[in-house]
């Protein structure tokens, strides 16, 4: 087992690298203006010799080879540099926003994984029958659907038209302090919108591997046994189906992490997403490389997760193979 | 309306258990509406920065900060931390500011003239990221002189110099000690403005409440916040449940308040143009002749109609009809046969398809406007049709700013501007013809050496009256050979509660800031409950 942790820890550092190296790459060949980005409005009115100084000032005037070797050198000391377009540093800007982001992200994927769960045991109880086929078609639909367009959906029926929750923010327009009940009226709406989205694979993959596990020798043997149906489903049919249900907890998380993105301009949630997106549109090398090797870090924790996960639930799979 | 809706969804069961579920654990729409001691407005523009080093309120009125001087709701200057208005000497590169006396910053740490010093030389220190920086191009100088006063020394005598120094003073105790483009005070800032910062969340609010030591009256309005949404229809939407007191919107949704017994709209009245580059360097759009035909050929009374429905007017140039500035007779009325003709002695030809040739040249160009810019488009596609008319094919096309820049030299470009304080902060940038490219400054290339000279005469002169002669000069000129075609003034509409009683608004510029629209002065509203 650790072993397994350790080469991946091991791999994980070539992956970061060349991550981050692309990210620099791409921004440097988009066809953005970091200086435009930086200056706004006031850029419309400058002189050539003002944003050449800006361009100077902000180091756009260097290969991104140059930046990136900056930048690398300097995160590994610690110092993840600043942020132009947010004018602080990039750890202030992660600091104040990842904490509202990892809430929204961890009550939507336990939301996912229970009710997808709930669906699909429900669904695989009888398979065929009408609970299964409104499972099923509801998760295809929904997998269809894009998390942007459930969440303008969402703010359409139950901000605009029936006026019951909030439409964004972390809290009501006209209060200054931040509690509790607050952000959790606040965080319904979008919680609910990014779980709804991935509910459909744990649905599908509990339906499946319920619905099989019922079908193998064993448990058909304790239901010959006379065993309750409850104590068949959830002792037996349930430990072994669940265990594709890990590994795609693992792989659910870039989109977890993309869907997040969306969601979070959807409903002006002040976490990570909206800083990513500014960072990408203005070319802030720094606070879109940090940003980057994060989110790359999540999905190569999650796989371990995953891969841990399955080797403790199931024996016979051996941690190194 | 509401139950109608849910009956259309046609799963009323879900959906009002759905509800009942939610209502449970939340209290949407803000707990203080009714209360006139608070007021919650909605803005459509985030600043990135709060720090007036990086070009916060650099055009007064920041709220959290004071300038040496401020504007009351004619744009006149009146002294804020300055004393009284400056002494102007030595033929105009001298300025002297006497300061007010016992100001303290909202930290309690007294304002004095170090502070002056310190915000003005850490704007022009190369290091700092302003991008704004060069509206103190005149500026060679600034010394305190003891703790109570300030000099200005300046590279030419520039006349309105004294406009510029509305710009806010920052406390050099809070912001000298850190990086000027990063530090906490970009964030967080300390001045001696009638509100202090209580909160930033950025894309979402800034909270501010009142300052107990500020200088001047105490606000009846204590706790006052901007909500920054973006979108015209979600604003609008937050306006009508309550959410917002107030909010800036597009003409079309302001007009459904119109009826509202309980929100009054105002009309603030702008600098804001939109304006059409016809850049010297394309061989239709440079022509003199093709310039003055579209100046007469183009209906900005229907734009002003159709497009702003009604909430604007006519632009025949950078300064609007009733700005004292304006000179009068340069108003050119639409007359599409006039245009025909100056086309036809000019010697555009209509060709088979009916637009016009010379020489092999066809009478064609592109227009660019800012993708996703409604009101450009609108104009820009108004223009193209009244164009078509007289025989001048415009091609209107969409961009970003990367992609429209390198096309400036030859494209045309609907672009908009405005700057109310001064004449000379628009049109010395638009006109002079040694800025031509430079940024985005003169965008047209415009190269008139009349103009040039009366730019320079007007922004030396410290008379006024010699000043407007210089202007007139330069309005006179753009009727003879407009290198802009100048389409509308756009006013802001604004939506407000009634119970805050009478507002004004002042004139206002292009730039949409955060002191724009009737919270101008929410320091002084007199809640009318």
């Amino acid at each position: 087992m650790a072993r397994l942790a350790g080469r991946r820890a091991l791999f994980a550092v070539p992956i970061l690298l060349a991550v981050t190296f692309g990210v620099f790459a791409i921004a440097a060949a988009s066809p953005f203006d970091p200086v435009k980005a930086y200056a706004g409005t006031a850029g419309l009115t400058a002189s050539q010799e003002n944003l050449d100084q800006l361009r100077a000032n902000l180091g756009a005037d260097r290969p991104f080879t140059a930046r990136w070797w900056d930048w690398l050198t300097a995160a590994v000391g610690g110092d993840l540099g600043d942020s132009s377009v947010m004018r602080q540093p990039v750890a202030d800007v992660i600091t104040e926003r990842i904490g509202w982001s990892v809430l929204l992200a961890t009550t939507a994927f336990a939301l996912a994984i229970l009710l997808g769960t709930l669906l699909g045991v429900l669904a695989a109880r009888r398979r065929g029958g009408i609970v299964d086929r409104a499972v099923t078609s509801l998760a295809y639909t929904l997998e269809a659907a894009p998390p942007f367009w459930l969440g303008l959906l969402a703010v359409w029926l139950f901000a605009l038209k029936l006026g019951v929750l909030p439409a964004g923010g972390l809290t009501d327009t006209g209060s200054s302090v931040i509690t509790a009940g607050q952000v959790a009226s606040h965080l319904i709406l979008p919680a609910a919108v990014l779980g709804i989205s991935q509910l459909p694979w744990f649905a599908l993959y509990v339906r499946q591997g319920v619905g099989d596990a019922l079908d193998e020798d064993p448990v058909r043997g304790a239901r010959a046994r006379g065993l309750a149906p409850r104590t068949v489903l959830v002792g037996h049919a349930l430990r072994s189906g669940m265990l594709p249900v890990l590994t795609l907890v693992g792989s659910r998380v870039p989109e977890l992490i993309t869907g997040a993105l969306l969601v979070e301009t959807v409903f002006s949630w002040p976490g990570i997403a909206a800083a990513t997106v500014e960072a990408a549109t203005s070319v802030d090398f720094p606070l879109l490389a940090a940003l980057t090797v994060l989110a790359t870090a999540a999905v190569l924790l999650g796989n371990l997760l995953a891969d841990l996960l399955y080797g403790l639930a199931d024996p016979r799979v051996g941690f190194d193979g | 309306m509401r139950a109608r809706s849910i009956r259309g969804t046609g799963t009323v069961a879900v959906v009002a258990a759905i509800a009942v579920a939610a209502t449970a654990c939340s209290a949407p729409g803000g707990g203080d509406s009714g209360n006139a001691d608070s007021a919650v407005v909605g803005i459509g523009y985030e600043p990135e920065s709060l720090s007036p080093l990086l070009g916060f309120g650099k055009d007064g009125n920041s709220k959290i900060f004071d300038g040496l001087l401020t504007h009351d709701a004619q744009m006149n200057l009146r002294p804020a931390l300055a004393a009284e208005l400056p002494k102007v000497g030595d033929d105009g590169l001298t300025y002297t500011y006497p300061l007010r006396e016992g100001v303290k910053f909202s930290d309690g740490k007294p304002f004095t003239a170090k502070d002056v010093v310190f915000t003005y030389r850490t704007i022009l220190d190369a290091k700092t990221n302003n991008a704004s920086k060069g509206e103190l191009d005149a500026l060679k100088t600034v010394t305190a002189e003891g703790d109570h006063s300030v000099v200005f020394r300046l590279k030419y005598p520039y006349a309105p110099f004294a406009e510029r120094t509305v710009l806010p003073i920052a406390p050099e105790h809070v912001a000298g000690g850190q990086d000027v483009n990063t530090g906490a005070f970009t964030t967080k800032p300390i001045g001696t403005g009638p509100y202090k910062l209580v909160s930033w969340s950025k894309g979402e609010k800034l909270v501010f409440e009142a300052n107990p030591g500020h200088w001047g009256d105490a606000p009846k309005v204590k706790n006052f916040t901007m909500a920054v949404i973006k979108d015209d229809d979600v604003r609008a939407t937050r306006l009508r449940s309550g959410d917002l007191d107030s909010a800036i919107l597009p003409p079309n949704l302001a007009e459904t308040f119109a009826k509202d017994k309980d929100r009054k709209t105002h009309a603030a009245k702008t600098f804001d143009y939109r304006v059409v580059t016809l850049p010297t360097g394309n061989k239709v759009a440079g022509d003199t002749a093709v310039r003055r035909a579209l100046d007469i050929a183009v209906d900005r009374g229907a734009m002003v109609d159709s497009i702003l429905n009604g909430a604007g007017k006519e632009a025949y140039g950078p300064v609007p009809t009733d700005s004292e500035w304006f000179t009068e007779g340069t108003e050119r009325a639409h007359d599409l046969d006039r245009a025909k003709k100056i086309l036809d002695d000019a010697g555009w030809k209509p060709g088979s398809d009916g637009v016009r040739e010379k020489d092999g040249v066809r009478a064609s160009f592109p227009l660019w406007y800012v993708s996703g810019d409604k009101l450009r488009q609108d104009h820009a596609l108004a223009y193209a049709s009244d164009a078509k008319k007289a025989g001048v094919e415009i091609k209107v096309q969409a961009g970003t700013w990367e992609v429209i820049e390198p096309r400036m030299p030859k494209d045309a470009v609907l672009a908009g501007g405005g700057s109310p304080a001064d004449p000379d902060f628009d049109q010395y940038t638009l006109l002079k013809s040694d800025l031509a490219g430079d940024g985005f400054n003169n965008m047209a290339w415009y190269d008139n050496p009349a103009v040039d000279k009366a730019l320079d005469n007007a922004r030396r002169s410290g008379d006024k009256a010699e000043r407007a002669a210089a202007y007139d000069t330069v309005q006179r000129e753009l009727v003879k050979n407009p290198g802009y075609t100048f389409l509308t003034h756009i006013d802001h509409l604004y939506v407000v509660d009634d119970r805050y009683g009478t507002l004004t608004t002042q004139v206002e510029p292009h730039d949409h800031g955060l002191a724009s629209g009737p919270w101008w002065n929410v320091e002084d509203w007199q809640p009318a409950k």
